[in-house]
């Protein structure tokens, strides 16, 4: 899947998994931090978000601190998991 | 303070006067006094849940299974008896017979229990059979958390006041607090306070989520700990005012001296960075009790051995007691966490160390938090204990603390 | 020993009361055997990044506080003590069918967090960013009660000033089809819908105009009826007054056999109270009886007792003194006495 469509794809997965009904995929930058300032999100996203990544795209993270890094931005998340499925 | 003082004359002490527990280290008070001043641990892999985590977490189970506790407690075999009524019955009945009671009513007795899964050992395994089983549907009403409370009154003959509690992990803190509270102001002349917690598939997918169960047996206070283990159990005192204890010449325990109840307002499940509810759960005890920080001698710490909650908890000790901290240690490392239970086990444990002069060990503990450096007590210490401070805190910010003395 | 007194008492049920403009003027009538109740409009009352993890209890507990709060003119309580008999039962069924459903595989932790009882206490504390006391109780049909016990406790031994009280229950979508099942295998099972709702007061030490009181309360979990007959002379006795001075009562007949407790009582002691019931309009649950405590506030305050819940003729006589009393299934009695 081209990055272009998968971080689209997240960003529906994201306002779906974490209930964030007042949002709309253009309202999230692919950019922008997901975390703290930006969407505002917290530790138990976190927690949905790295069940999503072992559900979705079987990449499973053991720390919950490897999601500080991986999360930080729709971009940023795309690339990691492109980087994992698309070998 | 000033109303404590003057009203002393008339406030009436609350002292501890027969204790029972169950729990991963023993089946009696007896048992897990001794298995405490054996470190001997009581956590090992789970035997009696059917759960994928199986080989990947370690608990604290009680050895007895429902049978053998329905046949212990001598109950009818058509019984709805959840194992959280089970274990807390087992419990309550020890500390009632503990305490020499011949009569439950001879003095305003009331019983107040804690729980946080209530029925759901049972609710998981008959759920989908609900509609459809006979066998089944006798636990559909067991399934609310007051349940456990009103089977182990009615056997034990409480008929006036009882209530249950749910504050997550502080609950059974909360229920002697309680049931101190109603003695001081009169309401009751004894009362039954504790919690039971049965292990459960819930629970233990819950924390799973959560990622804080260790692999291994848990290593509170260490800077490497990965995290909690469950564990199950049950635990009460009997409390009475002085004045009823000694008329009826029964050998008190421990006073309860202090106790307080705070909201740590940060997060639904995470504790604060500078450990505020704890700390001012901590500090409101000290006040209630008119001690100092050092006249505390021993405490038993909340200590889950999640990182969170051992570096908030640390914090918050070293803001209450400056450079002087006590001997402390947290016992979760023989026990697991109990949940709801966890209070009461470790106020029995607490009055045990007043009665043996003894510190008890924090197991598995190698090496201290950077963070904070504080490092808990590893061996059996024995030396004198006048004063000591339990730790209690939960989900949704829930923070308790509770000082029992010598005298 | 201290008054308490109530600053507020607001009520969102399966009747129009949260507006609480007309006084059970226009009351719903329902066919059906589960009732929600009427929902506020949330989004008025708290942001959707807020509510996103809420289900209906917490987020009827947590808008219910805060306008408690907000007629109380109160920003932080000295104390927030909740009862639920169910908890967050739709979180807990929520999880509970996800390790069913997907054999405790790829579960997520927001229905864990938020199925703890004690979650719509913490919510109001962290909305509020309130470090003091916090408690929950959960005992049937005795929750809201202890709730109240604690309370009057906490300002009696002058340990607060003012307490945010409040019962809650959600219907959740499966339990309670499982639990009227049984009741309608029974011969004579409750006969009202089930529903939930959440009622929170604020009590307080501070004497205010037009305040009712609080005067007492208290729980017993069993006694036959002639003991309970006893009991209730001796609280009465207690708080310096007799059977004449009640002059309504409140009652939660359901509907099942043992509606015969609130006859045996009325018939005893009170034919000549006005009588009160309730459940037929707010539905029954554990908390049901914390929709009669709003009632039993309102009917004093306005001195007016609504056609749709006078159960006997009453005379148009003043109403000083108000009793309530539930039950559920023979057990766990509660007597509330609130005064003018």
């Amino acid at each position: 899947m081209p990055v272009k469509e998968l971080r689209e794809e997240l960003k529906e997965k994201i306002i779906e998994q974490l209930n964030l009904e007042e949002f709309s995929v253009s309202d999230i930058d692919d950019d922008a931090a997901l975390f703290g300032d930006g969407l505002g999100l917290d530790s138990i996203d976190a927690l949905e978000l790295i069940v999503m990544l072992d559900k979705d795209y079987g990449i499973q993270l053991t720390d919950p601190k490897e999601g500080k890094e991986v999360f930080k931005s729709i971009t940023v998340l795309a690339d990691y998991i492109a980087e994992r499925t698309n070998k | 303070m000033q109303n404590e003082q003057t009203n002393k004359n008339i406030v009436p002490r609350v002292v501890v006067t027969g204790m029972g527990i169950i729990s991963a280290i023993g089946n009696s008070v007896e048992a897990n006094k001794k298995a405490l001043l054996a470190s001997k641990s009581g956590i090992g892999p789970i035997s009696k849940i059917n759960t994928i985590h199986a080989e990947r977490i370690k608990v604290g189970e009680v050895i007895f299974s429902n049978d053998e506790l329905v046949s212990q407690l001598q109950l009818p075999e058509d019984n709805n008896f959840t194992r959280t009524a089970l274990l807390g019955l087992f419990a309550a009945k020890e500390a009632v017979e503990n305490a020499e009671i011949l009569d439950i009513n001879s003095y305003k007795t009331g019983l107040i229990s804690s729980t946080t899964v209530g029925g759901m050992d049972k609710t998981e395994q008959h759920l989908k059979q609900f509609s459809s089983s006979s066998e089944s549907q006798k636990y559909i009403s067991s399934h609310h958390a007051g349940d456990s409370t009103k089977k182990i009154a009615k056997y034990l003959g409480v008929n006036e006041f009882s209530t249950t509690m749910s504050t997550a992990c502080s609950s059974a803190t909360n229920a002697i607090m309680l049931g101190a509270r109603l003695i001081k102001a009169g309401k009751l002349e004894r009362v039954i306070v504790g919690g039971t917690d049965a292990l459960a598939k819930f629970t233990i997918n819950g924390f799973k989520t959560l990622m804080i169960l260790s692999e291994d047996v848990c290593q509170p206070f260490d800077e490497h700990r990965k995290g909690l283990n469950l564990g199950e159990g049950a635990a009460y005192l009997v409390l009475e005012s002085e004045k009823i204890a000694k008329k009826e010449g029964k050998s008190i325990m421990a006073y309860i001296s202090g106790y307080a109840n705070a909201n740590d307002a940060f997060h639904q499940t995470a504790s604060s960075e500078n450990g505020q509810g704890a700390y001012l759960a901590m500090q409101k005890a000290l006040n209630l009790a008119q001690l100092k920080p050092k006249q505390i001698d021993y405490i038993n710490a909340h200590g889950t051995a999640t990182p969170n909650n051992d570096l908030s908890e640390s914090i918050a000790i070293k803001r209450v007691f400056g450079n002087d901290i006590p001997d402390f240690s947290s016992t979760k490392g023989y026990t697991g966490h109990t949940l709801a239970a966890a209070g009461a086990v470790e106020a029995v444990y607490s009055v045990l160390a007043l009665q043996e002069q003894t510190a008890f060990p924090n197991l598995n503990f190698k090496s201290k938090i950077n963070e904070t450096g504080l490092i808990p007590v590893t061996e059996i210490k024995k030396k004198p204990i006048h004063h000591v401070l339990s730790n209690s805190f939960g989900f949704g910010g829930n923070c308790s603390a509770l000082i029992l003395s010598k005298e | 020993m201290r008054d308490c007194y109530i600053h507020s008492v607001v009520s969102i049920s399966a009747q129009n009361t949260f507006p609480n403009e007309d006084f059970l003027l226009d009351v719903i009538k329902y066919n059906a055997k589960k009732i929600q109740a009427v929902y506020p409009n949330y989004k008025d009352f708290i942001s959707p990044v807020v509510t996103r993890r809420m289900q209906t209890g917490v987020k009827m507990g947590v808008v219910a506080a805060n306008k408690a709060l907000q007629i109380a003119k109160l920003n932080e309580p000295d104390a927030i003590i909740t009862g639920t008999g169910m908890g967050c039962i739709t979180d807990t069924e929520k999880f509970l069918n996800s390790i069913i459903d997907n054999d405790e595989t790829y579960l997520t932790p927001t229905s864990f967090i938020q199925s703890t009882h004690n979650t719509v206490g913490a919510q109001i504390a962290l909305g509020l960013k309130c470090n003091n006391y916090n408690n929950t109780y959960t005992h049937g049909s005795l929750s809201f009660e202890s709730a109240l016990i604690d309370a009057q406790l906490l300002l009696q031994e002058q340990g607060a000033r003012h307490v945010l009280v409040g019962g809650i229950d959600e219907l959740g979508t499966e339990f309670v089809d499982y639990v009227q099942m049984i009741e309608a295998n029974k011969n004579k099972g409750i006969g009202v819908p089930f529903s939930e709702g959440a009622t929170f007061t604020v009590l307080s030490t501070e004497k205010k105009e037009n305040a009712i009181k609080l005067q007492d309360i208290i729980t017993i979990s069993e006694a036959s009826k002639e003991e309970l007959i006893l009991k209730l002379e001796d609280f009465l006795a207690l708080n310096n007054m007799d059977v004449k001075a009640i002059d309504a009562i409140i009652l939660g007949d359901n509907g099942d056999m043992y509606d015969d407790y609130y006859e045996h009582i009325t018939i005893s002691l009170f034919s000549n109270a006005s009588q009160i019931k309730y459940k037929h309009l707010s539905g029954e649950f554990h908390t049901a009886s914390a929709f009669a405590f709003w009632l039993g506030i309102n009917v004093l305050q306005k001195q007016h007792i609504p056609a749709e819940v006078l159960k006997n003729s009453g005379e148009n006589k003043s109403i000083k003194t108000l009793l309530l009393y539930n039950q559920c299934k023979g057990k766990d009695h509660s007597f509330i006495l609130l005064k003018t």
